[in-house]
């Protein structure tokens, strides 16, 4: 509905709007108690049609955290999908029982179909390997909190940069910061896509270099974005097997690494990084988790215009 | 080789050559019952060779699904046997329901009822995406 504000890509967040979210984020985590009735009588839907815990908890945490409640389904074989509804008629009628919705899909555009049809806010929670605007929010106020800028930061992307949204996403929103300056580590076979480089790094001018060597650049990054190789990515379970194990983070690896090097991971993590490595300082991806609680907080209250 | 020229109708010329059939089948003309001369190979000084479709009959066509075949062609339309307009075609900002998308990971392959809507990324490359999953058109 266009009178409705939806969040389904990031860029569609202008960076003041980040900038706002981020803030408001930060004043949650100083008081949370001054936001826990904000949300009160507001009902937050959760339509998992893939089953993803964490980022389900996340968002009925926060929406619990502010007063809220949660209504929904955790897979799809739980919902009207396993009878043939479709997409529209779901949220047309989920739109009646609550107040804001937020949906992830295995089908990538079907919460844009779900926003197109819903009378109430619709988040996009992550549609296949297309967007996933609230990892990337999360991954923003982690940056942000740890380095305390957006601006002239190397950023480190390692693992699978075919596939994995979230760096996509990241890259996309981070090529908007003055300096922004990219490392991309991957097997060839996962490298960034040609239309990622040239859609978005090279239309931006942002400088970024492509290895395979993660070692080597270790010692230029401020970031270092770890990401799994997923097996639902794949067709080929043997290309998955071979591939897997390509980049395992390690406190030898880390060895020449900057003393305030942050260490991002959108988790679930499998073996990619060395559980060595957690008790690492700049280990922040359990306080990412954190951060994702309390900017999906931020991003309730925007799009229901309660702040 | 000669084709009888139209008096009421329409001519598509300077299609890329080899074109024309595409044009044909995406614009239904197949259906028509009217008269309908493909030419194909055709000596162009401007395209070297090019292909026209002559159609002899008024009717309304899509604009924008020509455009996005190749926006350099030109549509003439002919009334009492004289050329009454020359329109000059860009590429459309958005086109529906014209191409599908390949993308087996969009909500289009398994909900067949949504309309396919493809927006141009860019104009210079002549990019369109889905606009639910954007894959690039044609691939």
């Amino acid at each position: 509905m266009e009178n409705v504000r939806s969040l389904i890509d990031i860029l569609e967040l202008s960076v003041e709007e980040i900038d706002e979210m981020v803030a408001c984020a930060t004043r949650i985590m100083d008081d949370p108690a001054a936001y826990a009735h904000k949300c009160d009588g507001k009902i937050l839907a959760t339509l998992f049609f893939e089953p993803s815990t964490r980022t389900r908890l996340s968002f009925e945490s926060a929406m619990l955290s502010l007063g809220g409640q949660v209504l929904g389904f955790s897979e799809a074989a739980s919902s009207s999908a396993a009878k043939g509804e479709s997409v529209a008629d779901t949220v047309r009628t989920v739109s009646c029982y609550s107040d804001i919705i937020a949906m992830r899909h295995p089908k990538e555009g079907a919460p844009l179909v779900a926003s197109m049809h819903s009378l109430v806010p619709v988040i996009n929670a992550g549609d296949g390997g297309h967007n996933h605007p609230t990892q990337t929010l999360t991954d923003l106020l982690t940056i942000h909190h740890e380095k305390g800028r957006f601006e002239n930061l190397t950023l480190g992307f390692c693992g699978d940069l075919k596939f994995g949204r979230t760096v996509h996403s990241l890259i996309s929103a981070m090529s908007r910061y003055k300096g922004t300056r990219v490392v991309l580590v991957s097997p060839e076979e996962l490298k960034l896509p040609s239309y990622v480089k040239k859609e978005v790094l090279q239309k931006n001018g942002v400088e970024y270099v492509q290895t395979t060597d993660l070692e080597a650049v270790m010692p230029e990054l401020d970031i270092l974005y770890m990401t799994r190789v997923q097996r639902e990515r794949f067709f080929n379970e043997e290309d998955y097997l071979r591939l897997k194990d390509s980049y395992i983070l390690t406190l030898d690896k880390l060895a020449g690494a900057k003393e305030d090097l942050s260490i991002l991971h959108p988790l679930p993590r499998v073996n990619e990084i060395s559980v060595a490595v957690d008790r690492d300082p700049r280990a922040c991806y359990f306080k990412q988790v954190l951060y994702g609680r309390y900017i999906r907080m931020a991003l309730i209250m925007k799009l229901l215009g309660l702040e | 080789m000669t084709i009888d020229s139209i008096k009421n109708g329409i001519v598509i010329d300077h299609i890329a050559a080899g074109k024309a059939m595409e044009l044909y089948q995406i614009l239904g003309l197949g259906k028509l019952d009217c008269s309908v001369a493909i030419l194909k190979n055709v000596t162009s000084a401007k395209l070297g060779k090019k292909d026209i479709i002559k159609i002899d009959r008024e009717l309304d066509l899509d604009w924008d699904i020509i455009g996005y075949v190749d926006p350099n062609i030109t549509v003439n339309i002919i009334k009492n046997g004289e050329r009454v307009e020359k329109r000059l075609l860009k590429l459309p900002d958005t086109i529906t329901g014209v191409i599908r998308c390949k993308n087996p990971r969009c909500i289009t392959s398994v909900e067949q009822e949504l309309p396919q809507v493809f927006k141009l990324r860019d104009r210079e490359k002549r990019i369109y995406r889905c606009l639910y999953c954007e894959t690039q058109a044609g691939k």
